[in-house]
């Protein structure tokens, strides 16, 4: 019995199909600023398909949000006041070309630090509003960080008003060392002084809210709301995976998982983001009792 | 003085004292007490009431294994969420009955673990933060060994914090930052004296309020040396805090964290 039996087959030059263009692309030569590329489906989208809450219009997932872009979409038109507009930080560690390093964030994100703060309305309720952006070195606390953010604080508390923090951090600055981290303690006690007066803080977790912030002022809204599929968590998890030698489970760390144990009050879209917080503001505006 | 690294080679020494020799030997008839009264007894963090000199203390402390086996129960010293939730707990207990409270320090950071996060690091320390701005009763803080990351500042955040001639304290680990800064950690040397990790540095810009001296010979071989200066400190230290109104109390606490910070005002 033959049982490997050697087959004869006839070749044929077979006329190519025209090849369909990649939907995913690695590395796509397309001329600058026309195009981006979305980090959750991995497609590409045409910069002028995405509306001002810059999500992508293939899967729904959220681009990173600008401080600006996010003050654009959240505050009523024209009624944004900026606190502390010139702080500028010094370099408390001497880490070495530290002011080259800022330089460099300003320019990437045309901002002077991780965070832009200041008074607003939203739908008509006034707020303290401070927006942490993840463009100015992955949005990380150091002493003007933490300085505008207590200062926002301090204002709502003597000011009477509720504060709405956007939260998108990696954690501590570490190029500011130990001061970076006393940046937790300082936001936090001013928050407890804010609640101690009975006002109201909402945190609005933002992809990233991770490290040092996490385990400070974010975790500590009245009400917690994040943004879908934001990365929020407290370790890294190289770090994690690293200590435990395990991979870690899908969705690890994501909103969905803190709204499943219990850290998130809600997760809400972009485009309902200013409703809701409107709603919420409302409530406690102590106006409108029972009629 | 010893440079950074050789510092933080005694402050990671096995055979330093861990928090509940400091305990045993500061103080008398401690009484551990266990667990958050939500999921766990977290091995990491240990507390309960103790007598120094005749007045009733909390006691909190970060504890590292005296054995390898018992580092594994405590997890070399990293807390979880739990450990965190059991010293707040024992925070506001100490505050109801107008105990002061001292806590001691050893950690490299709170734990990173799957359990950890989905357990809420973050939110326990962070808690630790927002609550202990608000506890109507002396806190001291004492960094015996090292100090490391929020998993530190989380029981530090108290009206003073003191620190043994070789103790740390830091952001992150220094192998941690050269890793992250420089995605390399076999410069945590270099990175330990860029950090300014030591009781000498951590003075100066007012991070810590005094170093606690050891022995010349080596603080596992003269251990009273440093208790016996500890416990005359604590002694000391809270008949002050004890005279403050409790308002001002809390007021200069709130201080002592809101000064931190170098930045400038600049120009629009």
């Amino acid at each position: 019995m033959r049982l490997f039996k050697k087959k004869n087959y006839i070749m044929l030059d077979r006329p190519k199909k025209e090849e369909p263009i990649p939907e995913e692309i690695e590395n796509p030569s397309i001329p600058d600023g026309m195009w981006v590329k979305c980090d959750h489906c991995k497609k590409l989208i045409y910069k002028e398909e995405m509306n001002e809450f810059k999500v992508c219009p293939k899967c729904g997932g959220n681009f990173r949000m600008s401080a600006w872009e996010r003050i654009a979409v959240i505050c009523d038109e024209g009624s944004f006041m900026e606190y502390d507009k010139g702080m500028v930080s010094k370099d408390p560690m001497g880490y070495p070309e530290y002011d080259k390093i800022i330089e460099k964030a300003r320019e990437k994100s045309g901002l002077k630090e991780g965070v832009i703060s200041g008074r607003c309305k939203i739908n008509g309720h006034d707020a303290v509003v401070s927006v942490m952006d993840s463009n100015f070195m992955m949005g990380s606390m150091g002493s003007v960080v933490g300085e505008k953010i207590t200062r926002s604080i301090e204002h709502a508390t003597s000011m009477k008003l509720p504060i709405v923090i956007f939260t998108a951090s990696g954690g501590a600055r570490m190029q500011e060392g130990i001061i970076s981290l006393m940046q937790m303690a300082k936001t936090s006690a001013a928050l407890k002084k804010h609640s101690e007066a009975g006002l109201l803080y909402i945190t609005v977790m933002t992809d990233p809210t991770t490290g040092g912030v996490s385990a400070s002022f974010a975790s500590l809204g009245d009400i917690i709301i994040a943004e879908p599929k934001a990365t929020i968590g407290f370790a890294g998890q190289r770090v994690i995976e690293g200590t435990i030698n395990e991979k870690l489970p899908e969705g690890f760390q994501k909103a969905e998982f803190q709204l499943e144990h219990g850290f998130v009050d809600k997760i809400v879209t972009r485009n309902e983001m200013k409703e809701v917080l409107g709603t919420l503001l409302g409530f406690h505006s102590g106006k409108g009792g029972l009629q | 003085m010893s440079n950074a690294s050789e510092v933080l080679a005694k402050a990671r020494k096995v055979t330093r004292p861990t928090s509940l020799d400091f305990i045993e030997e500061i103080f008398d008839d401690f009484i551990e007490l266990h667990g958050d009264r939500y999921f766990a007894d977290d091995k990491a963090v240990v507390g309960g009431i103790a007598s120094l000199n005749g007045m009733a203390v909390t006691v909190i402390g970060v504890q590292k294994g005296r054995s390898l086996e018992e580092n594994v129960s405590r997890r070399f010293g990293s807390p979880n969420p739990d450990g965190y939730r059991k010293a707040l707990r024992l925070m506001k207990q100490a505050e109801k009955f107008g105990r002061p409270v001292v806590t001691l320090i050893n950690t490299s950071g709170a734990y990173p673990g799957i359990g950890a996060e989905e357990r809420g690091q973050g939110e326990a320390i962070a808690r630790c933060l927002f609550e202990t701005a608000g506890i109507k009763t002396p806190i001291i803080s004492i960094f015996v060994g090292e100090g490391g990351s929020g998993g530190a500042l989380a029981l530090a955040a108290g009206d003073r914090v003191w620190m043994l001639e070789n103790g740390m304290y830091a952001v992150l680990s220094p192998e941690g930052f050269a890793s992250i800064l420089w995605r390399n950690p076999s410069r945590s040397a270099e990175a330990a004296d860029l950090m300014k990790i030591t009781a000498h540095d951590l003075i100066k810009n007012g991070v810590i309020e005094k170093i606690i001296p050891e022995a010349p010979e080596g603080i596992e071989n003269n251990f009273k040396f440093t208790t016996d200066i500890i416990r005359d400190s604590l002694i000391k230290e809270f008949k002050l805090l004890f005279a403050i109104s409790k308002e001002d109390l809390l007021e200069q606490r709130y201080e002592r964290f809101r000064k931190f910070g170098e930045f400038d005002e600049g120009t629009c």
